[in-house]
C-alpha cells in the first residue's frame, strides 16, 4: 500500500508542470480560473498547442498518433491541466468517436478521421439523445434507410453540445425497424454537417447559454462508407464509446481548482467583521466539500490503478461519476452563497465575452449564479446520477 | 502508488478473518454478551495465540513490530466479527502510548505481557468535560512528600473495568486546556482510592469510569519526561483513529452485504424487495459510501504516522469525518431496509448499526472532526 506517485511518475508530473507554465498563454488560464465561458477558439487554441506538443490526444495509442500514456499518467496529466487552469479538452473527437473509429472503423475512415481530431481541423458533436431518447437512449427514432450507396436520414438529435461550432456529428441510426429488441437494428454514422438537409437550432439553457442544440435532419444523403463498423450493430459501439467517458469522469483536477478559487473568494468576502472563510457555518460547509474531494480522489486512484490492472474501467466509474458530480454542484452552490445578494446581477454576454468586470459588486461573483444553473446538467448528462445508481445495483450489486 | 497488500498482509488478513468465522459466530458472540465479564479471555488467548496482542509491539520487546497497515487489515476482520474483546484498547492504544512516551524502562517491563496478550494495561485520558479534546484534563497530581496525590476522575474508558492497570493522565501544574504541565502515570487497577466503575456500553461493549479520590502514587509511576506528553497523546489518537476507521470500514461491508442478501431473501407484493428501486438506489447510496470509507481508512493509515502535524491532523480528521458519516447513513439505513426485523436483538444488523453508532462517538464525533479539520487547515 503506498498512496504516493513512484519517481517516473513524478518525473512525468514535473515535466506536464514544466509544460503548463511554459505554452498554457495566460490569457486562457485567466479565463478559465476566473469561472468564464470558454469560447469555441479558445478549445481549438489550446488543441493545437497540445497537438504541436504531441500530446494531443493522452487516451490514443501511439499509432494513431496518441501520447501511448498509462492511465495514471493520463490523470496526472488531466489534473495538472485543469489546476493549471487549462481549458477542458472536448471529448466529443478524442474521448467518444476517436474510441470508436479506432476500434471499429476501416482503415480508410481512420486515415481519413483520426488526424483531423488530433490538430483540431475537425469540430466532432454527438448525435446520440432524441427528444424521446434520453436515458432511454435504445428507443431512438431517427430513420437511416438505404437507398443504393446512400443512407437517407430523417428525424431529430438534441442535446448536441457545441453544436454550433461542429462540421461533423456521429449519429446512432435506426437502420432496422422491425428488430425484435430496440437495441437491434442501430447503426453508427458519421455526418458531415454541411450536407444538405441538416439544420442546428439553439438551445438557450437556463443560465442564458447557447451550449447546446437540436438538429434536424431532412433526407439527409449520407454515403455507406460513412458507416462505422457493421449495420445494425451500432448499440454495441455506443455502448463501447459511453465506456471510454469514464476515466476523467471525477473531475479531480477541476474541482481543486474550483476549492482554491471558492477559499479565495471566502476570505474576500467580510461577515460580521470577519472573513467569510472564519464563519463557522460556512467553514463547515467548506470543509464538507474538502473533505468528501479528498476521499474521492483516493477512490478515483484506486479504480485507475485496478483499471490499469484490467485495462478497462468498471462500472465502479459510477462511483466516480455520483460523488464527483455531486461535489461540483455543491461547489458552485457553495460559491454562488459566498458571495451573497451579488450572485444576483446577471450579464450573460459580459461573461461570454471575456470581460471580467461585473455589472455591481466585486467581479468574482459576475459568472457564478450561470455557473451554479450551468452546473444541475452534470448529475443529468453522460448518464443521469439515477441511471449511475441502476448501474451499481445491477452490475455491482447484482439486484 | 499502489493499492495491493504484501503477502504477509494478506496472510494476516486471512488468518483473522479465519479466526472471526470459525470462533465468533453470532451465537458465540451473544453467549459472551451475557456473560457478567462481557468478553471471553479464552477468545482473547486465541486472538494473542494468533499474534495479534504483538503486533504492534516492537520487536525488541518481544513484539512483531507491525505497522498501521497491518492493524487495518486486523481491525477490518474484528469489526466484521463485532468482537468484544479489548484488541484496540490493550493492544493498539497501549503499546503506541508507550512507544511515543519513550520511556525505554517502562517498555521492557510492560510491552511483553502486553505481547503475550497477559496483561490488560488501558490508556486512561478522556474525562468528562473532554468531548474529544486532548488537552482537557483536570485530574490532578499534587506533590506530597516523596511522591503525588492524584484527585479526579475518567470517563468511558473503554475496556477499563478488565484492566489491570492503566496509563492514566494527571496534571502537576496548569488548568485544563493548558498544553504543559500533563502526566502519564502508570496505576495499577487496585490502588487504594481508586474506584472502577465497570459498565456495559449500548454496543456490548464494556467501559468504566475512574474516580481518584486522594491516590497516592510514588514519583517512580511517572512514565516518560515532562515534555510533549500531549504530543504522544495526540499521536496514539491519531493511531487509534485510524484501527477505529478500519473497524468501521470491516463493519460497513459486512452490514452492506447482509442487508443486500436480506433484501434478495425478503418477499412482498410477491416478489424479492431488492427489485425495488427505491430500495436498489438507497443499496447503492451505501456501496458508495463504503467505497469511499474505504478510501479514507486507506488514507488514515497511511497518514496516522506522517511527521508533519498539520498533514496528520488533516487526513485523520477528514478520515473520521468520512467514516462517522459513512457508519451512520449505513447503519440506519441497514435497519430501515430490514424493516420491523432490523428493529430486533436477534438479527446482526442491529448489533451492527449499535457498534457504527458508538464508533461515531468514540474518539470525538463526526462535528468535532470536521472543526478540527477546519483549525488544522486554517493557514493552508
Amino acid at each position: 500500500m503506498d498512496l504516493n506517485f513512484t519517481p517516473d511518475e513524478i518525473a512525468f508530473r514535473d515535466e506536464v508542470r514544466a509544460f503548463l507554465a511554459a505554452k498554457l498563454p495566460e490569457d486562457l488560464s485567466t479565463r478559465v480560473k476566473a469561472g468564464l465561458a470558454i469560447r469555441a477558439e479558445d478549445f481549438r487554441r489550446w488543441q493545437k498547442i497540445l497537438f504541436e506538443q504531441g500530446w494531443a490526444a493522452p487516451t490514443w495509442p501511439k499509432r494513431f498518433g496518441g501520447t501511448g500514456w498509462s492511465t495514471v499518467q493520463q490523470h496526472i496529466f488531466e489534473e495538472e491541466s485543469a489546476m493549471a487552469g487549462a481549458p477542458r479538452t472536448l471529448p466529443f473527437g478524442l474521448r467518444m468517436v476517436g474510441p470508436v473509429i479506432m476500434a471499429f472503423g476501416n482503415e480508410e475512415q481512420q486515415r481519413r478521421f483520426l488526424p483531423r481530431i488530433l490538430d483540431a481541423e475537425d469540430w466532432w458533436c454527438q448525435g446520440y439523445s432524441e427528444p424521446g431518447a434520453g436515458s432511454d437512449l435504445a428507443s431512438l427514432k431517427t430513420r437511416a434507410e438505404r437507398q443504393g450507396d446512400f443512407y437517407i436520414v430523417n428525424g431529430q438529435k438534441t442535446w448536441n453540445t457545441l453544436g454550433q461550432h461542429a462540421n461533423w456529428i456521429f449519429c446512432l441510426v435506426r437502420t432496422d425497424p422491425n428488430a425484435s429488441k430496440p437495441q437491434q437494428g442501430i447503426s453508427f454514422l458519421v455526418i458531415d454537417m454541411k450536407t444538405p438537409g441538416i439544420s442546428v437550432r439553439p438551445i438557450i439553457t437556463l443560465d442564458g447559454a447557447h451550449e447546446v442544440n437540436e438538429v434536424w435532419f431532412e433526407n439527409v444523403k449520407v454515403p455507406i462508407g460513412n458507416r462505422i463498423g457493421e449495420e445494425n450493430k451500432g448499440w454495441t459501439y455506443a455502448k463501447f464509446l459511453l465506456g471510454h467517458e469514464r476515466t476523467s469522469i471525477a473531475g479531480i483536477g477541476s474541482s481543486k481548482r474550483e476549492l482554491g478559487r471558492l477559499k479565495a473568494i471566502a476570505r474576500q468576502e467580510i461577515k460580521n467583521g470577519r472573513p467569510l472563510i472564519e464563519d463557522p457555518l460556512f467553514a463547515a460547509r467548506l470543509a464538507q466539500i474538502e473533505i468528501d474531494l479528498m476521499a474521492l480522489e483516493i477512490t478515483n486512484l484506486r479504480a485507475l490503478s485496478q483499471e490499469s490492472a484490467n485495462h478497462a474501467p468498471g462500472p465502479e466509474a459510477s462511483v466516480l461519476k455520483v460523488k464527483g458530480t455531486e461535489i461540483q454542484q455543491a461547489l458552485t452552490e457553495l460559491m454562488m452563497y459566498a458571495v451573497g445578494p451579488y450572485a444576483l446581477p446577471f450579464e450573460r454576454a459580459s461573461a461570454e465575452e471575456g470581460d471580467l468586470r461585473s455589472a455591481a459588486g466585486p467581479d468574482y461573483a459576475a459568472p457564478l449564479a450561470a455557473a451554479y444553473l450551468n452546473a444541475r446538467k452534470v448529475t443529468i448528462y453522460g448518464g443521469s446520477n439515477e441511471i449511475q445508481r441502476n448501474i451499481i445495483a445491477q452490475m455491482i450489486l447484482g439486484l | 502508488m499502489n493499492f495491493t497488500f504484501t503477502n504477509e498482509q494478506q496472510l494476516l488478513a486471512d488468518t483473522v478473518q479465519r479466526f472471526v468465522r470459525e470462533t465468533y459466530s453470532f451465537e458465540a458472540r451473544r453467549e459472551i454478551l451475557r456473560s457478567k465479564e462481557g468478553w471471553s479471555r479464552e477468545l482473547w488467548d486465541g486472538i494473542a495465540g494468533l499474534g495479534l496482542t504483538a503486533l504492534n509491539v516492537p520487536e525488541e520487546h518481544g513484539g512483531l513490530g507491525g505497522g498501521p497497515i497491518e492493524t487495518m487489515l486486523v481491525m477490518n476482520a474484528l469489526g466484521a466479527g463485532l468482537v468484544l474483546e479489548p484488541f484496540l484498547s490493550a493492544a493498539v492504544l497501549c503499546p503506541t502510548l508507550l512507544s511515543k512516551l519513550g520511556d525505554a524502562q517502562l517498555a521492557a517491563e510492560l510491552l511483553p505481557g502486553i505481547a503475550s496478550g497477559e496483561r490488560i494495561v488501558v490508556m486512561a485520558h478522556q474525562e468528562s468535560a473532554s468531548r474529544g479534546l486532548l488537552d482537557s484534563v483536570s485530574t490532578r497530581a499534587e506533590k506530597s512528600g516523596d511522591g503525588y496525590i492524584l484527585n479526579g476522575g475518567k470517563s468511558v474508558i473503554a475496556h477499563g473495568g478488565i484492566a489491570d492497570e492503566f496509563l492514566l493522565t494527571a496534571r502537576t501544574s496548569g488548568k485544563p486546556h493548558d498544553a504543559a504541565g500533563v502526566r502519564v502515570i502508570r496505576l495499577p487497577a487496585d490502588t487504594p482510592g481508586l474506584t472502577v466503575r465497570s459498565y456495559r456500553t449500548f454496543d456490548g461493549q464494556s467501559a468504566a469510569d475512574l474516580e481518584l479520590e486522594r491516590v497516592q502514587v510514588s514519583a517512580s509511576s511517572f512514565v516518560g519526561s515532562e515534555s510533549d506528553v500531549l504530543d504522544a497523546i495526540e499521536a496514539t489518537r491519531h493511531v487509534g483513529l485510524s484501527a477505529l476507521c478500519a473497524e468501521a470500514v470491516g463493519i460497513i461491508k459486512a452490514v452492506n452485504a447482509t442487508t443486500l442478501e436480506y433484501t434478495k431473501n425478503r418477499k412482498q407484493f410477491g416478489q424479492p424487495i431488492s427489485r425495488f428501486q427505491a430500495l436498489q438506489h438507497r443499496m447503492a447510496d451505501m456501496f458508495i459510501h463504503a467505497e469511499q470509507a474505504t478510501s479514507m481508512s486507506y488514507l488514515a493509515a497511511v497518514k496516522c504516522q506522517e511527521s508533519d502535524i498539520v498533514a496528520r491532523r488533516r487526513a485523520l480528521s477528514a478520515a473520521k469525518v468520512i467514516i462517522g458519516q459513512a457508519a451512520r447513513f449505513v447503519g440506519q439505513q441497514a435497519v430501515q431496509l430490514h424493516g420491523g426485523m432490523g428493529m430486533t436483538d436477534e438479527m446482526l444488523v442491529s448489533h451492527y448499526f449499535k457498534r457504527l453508532t458508538a464508533i461515531d462517538l468514540t474518539f470525538g464525533d463526526t462535528d468535532y472532526h470536521l472543526q478540527e479539520f477546519i483549525s488544522a487547515s486554517s493557514g493552508s
